[in-house]
């Protein structure tokens, strides 16, 4: 793994590197197919659709049954792809997907778009702030959350060869660059961005941006901070959770996601379970999102570096 | 009510295309196709034909509206605004941090939106559910419903038909706004609904289409609907996504656009053109 040279914000969207990377996967194996739910245009996957058609199905506005169709075409050899935005993705599917996908022993691949704040102006019905906390309940199922298109570049192929029930979590637009495109991205094997004494962030999806910033913060005031970009939820990397908390001795999690039963909840089973230090969660507190840009929802629900930083001090004096 | 006054409804309906564009500009974004494609059933429903308060919006003899397709909230808030459930200018702040109008539809912070919907689906099986309620209740009064064409795709709005019509609710009138696209293009491009009356006719509904941009049409059909007894009833409303927004008539996919005042200059001046010349809302072709 190789971080990037800059943080700058990337050219290219996130759904443009996933569909690239689709169809360079899809041209070297016919079984991948796409199911799409009326969101085809929005997530990003028309390019596929018009190169494959015949391996591409828009079920229209029926989530559950596009899930059900997953796993039916999975059943009978295919490697499906289901994309939504991410509440439908999770919530709405969440029988069919751990029904007929997982419980069956199937294999499907399902996206949800613009998680948590990123869903902007679509507002409090479409912002996901337990789609992690869903899909991490489903036994056998893998959670991964995208950092940057690298990373997309790097794991979508690993998730073709994968047999199972895969979720990703995709941000649509454009996210700050944090790995260099030679990078080797091992899902389930988190990635140290930054090695510190003090104290551990452990973060993912947009809060690894937040949290390079906040520790760049942390370092001007002397205090070491080590960055973790944790984008595989589960299965969790346990030994680079407890060589963080072995290391720096205090733990910062940090996700665009409900602090209940997501990324700070998978960290703090693994903490007090084998090495109990302190901890504090940046995340949503247990509430439901709202209306409007970006920015200002980062800020309403307490997801930017300053916060990080903010915790990443209160969680040291609590060593 | 006893004598509908058609032009004011027809006037209302512009009102609300003209409001819409305005906030959705405001916004700099906005589901304008689907928001201006019920402006005509809403300036029907909120100029005369439901019996409402708008200073007592949880009245409890009051019609009731479930905008299914909740997306299309800044229509509604136009209507509402219009009609005086809140003042004019709170239309400036649609989808603007901490708003009481955001996109999709939400009882909890809107006076005068009944349920909250933005998950498409859902919102017909909540009106069944207050139509039961009502009538246990003793209360006469009528619940409306809007629905997309493309939302019905989804199965919970079948078997919400299948629970109104078992149930034989006569007090819910379920309007689908048939203005043939979704959001990733025409009905039958993605996943065809074949015959949308007939279906709700195979649940037991009584079915009409009307011209959905005809304010006369739409207020007889539900005057047609009030003396269906015995089942509920649907009234298919034949129009088009965008109507009567010049730059979303013309373009491929109107679902969701950005919007600048440029745009919505132009807009209204087409509107007001088209109401001059008696071509409203749709100018000529289309009407
Ligand atoms: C359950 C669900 N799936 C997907 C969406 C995203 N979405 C919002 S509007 C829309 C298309 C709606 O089409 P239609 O019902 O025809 O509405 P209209 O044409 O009136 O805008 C979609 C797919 C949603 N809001 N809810
Ligand atoms: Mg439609």
């Amino acid at each position: 793994m190789r971080i990037a040279s800059n943080h700058d914000l990337e050219t290219v969207e996130m759904r443009k590197a996933f569909v690239e990377t689709l169809i360079q996967e899809g041209n070297k194996n016919s079984r991948i197919v796409t199911v799409n739910s009326d969101l085809c245009s929005s997530m990003g996957i028309t390019d596929f659709v018009k190169i494959f058609p015949d391996r591409s199905f828009n079920v229209g506005i029926q989530e559950s049954n596009g899930v059900g169709v997953s796993a039916g075409l999975s059943a009978a050899g295919m490697i499906p792809f289901f994309h939504t935005f991410a509440v439908f993705a999770s919530r709405r599917v969440f029988d069919q997907a751990f029904v007929s996908c997982a419980y069956a022993g199937l294999n499907v691949k399902i996206v949800g778009g613009d998680p948590g704040v990123t869903a902007t102006t679509n507002g409090g019905t479409h912002m996901s702030f337990e789609d992690i906390a869903l899909m991490r309940a489903i036994p056998t199922a893998r959670v991964i959350e995208f950092s940057d298109t690298t990373m997309v570049r790097k794991v979508v192929p690993q998730v073709v060869e994968h047999y199972g029930v895969d979720y990703m979590r995709l941000m649509r637009k454009c996210l700050h660059r944090i790995y260099d495109e030679s990078s080797e991205i091992i899902v389930g094997k988190a990635n140290v961005l930054r090695e510190g004494t003090d104290v551990t962030i452990i973060a993912c999806g947009l809060e690894v941006y937040e949290a390079l910033t906040a520790a760049q913060q942390l370092e001007e005031e002397g205090i070491s901070a080590r960055v973790v970009d944790m984008f595989t939820i589960k299965p969790l990397d346990n030994e680079c959770v407890i060589e963080s908390a072995k290391k720096t001795g205090a733990i910062v999690t940090a996700e665009n996601h409900n602090i209940i039963n997501g990324l700070g909840s998978a960290v703090a089973e693994v903490l007090v379970e084998n090495i109990p230090v302190p901890m504090e969660r940046v995340g949503a507190q247990d509430e439901f999102g709202e209306v409007g840009p970006q920015n200002y929802l980062m800020e309403r629900f307490n997801l930017t570096s300053k916060t990080i930083y903010e915790k990443a001090k209160r969680v040291i004096s609590r060593k | 009510m006893q004598n509908p006054n058609f032009e004011y409804m027809r006037r209302l309906s512009a009102d609300i295309r003209v409001e819409t564009v305005k906030a959705i500009s405001k916004a700099g974004a906005g589901h304008i196709g689907g928001a201006v494609s019920i402006a005509d059933v809403l300036a029907v429903l909120y100029g005369g034909a439901m019996n409402i308060r708008p200073s007592d919006p949880d009245w409890e003899h009051r019609d009731w509206l479930v905008l299914s397709k909740g997306h299309a909230g800044p229509g509604l808030y136009a209507a509402l605004a219009l009609t005086g459930y809140f003042p004019m200018d709170w239309l400036d702040t649609v989808n603007k941090p901490g708003t009481r109008l955001p996109s999709h539809c939400d009882m909890k912070r809107t006076p005068g939106i009944d349920m909250t919907t933005g998950s498409l689906g859902q919102g017909l099986s909540a009106a069944v559910g207050i139509a039961l309620g009502n009538r246990i209740n003793g209360i006469e009064s009528y619940v409306y419903c809007i629905v997309g064409d493309g939302e019905i795709n989804e199965g919970q709005i079948w078997e919400a038909a299948q629970t109104a019509s078992h149930n034989k609710i006569d007090n819910l009138i379920l309007f689908v706004d048939w203005n043939k696209k979704q959001l990733d293009g025409k009905l039958e491009d993605v996943n065809d609904p074949i015959d949308i009356a007939g279906k709700f006719e195979a649940f037991g509904f009584e079915a009409q289409t009307v011209k959905g941009y005809d304010v006369e049409e739409i207020y007889s059909a539900i005057e047609r609907a009030k003396k269906v007894k015995g089942k509920p009833s649907v009234i298919v409303l034949d129009t088009l996504k965008g109507l009567g927004i010049c730059f979303a008539e013309n373009a491929v996919t109107c679902h969701f656009m950005a919007v600048d005042e440029k745009m919505e200059k132009e807009a209204i001046d087409v509107i007001e053109k088209r109401y001059e010349q008696g071509a409203y809302p749709g100018g000529e072709s289309r009407k």
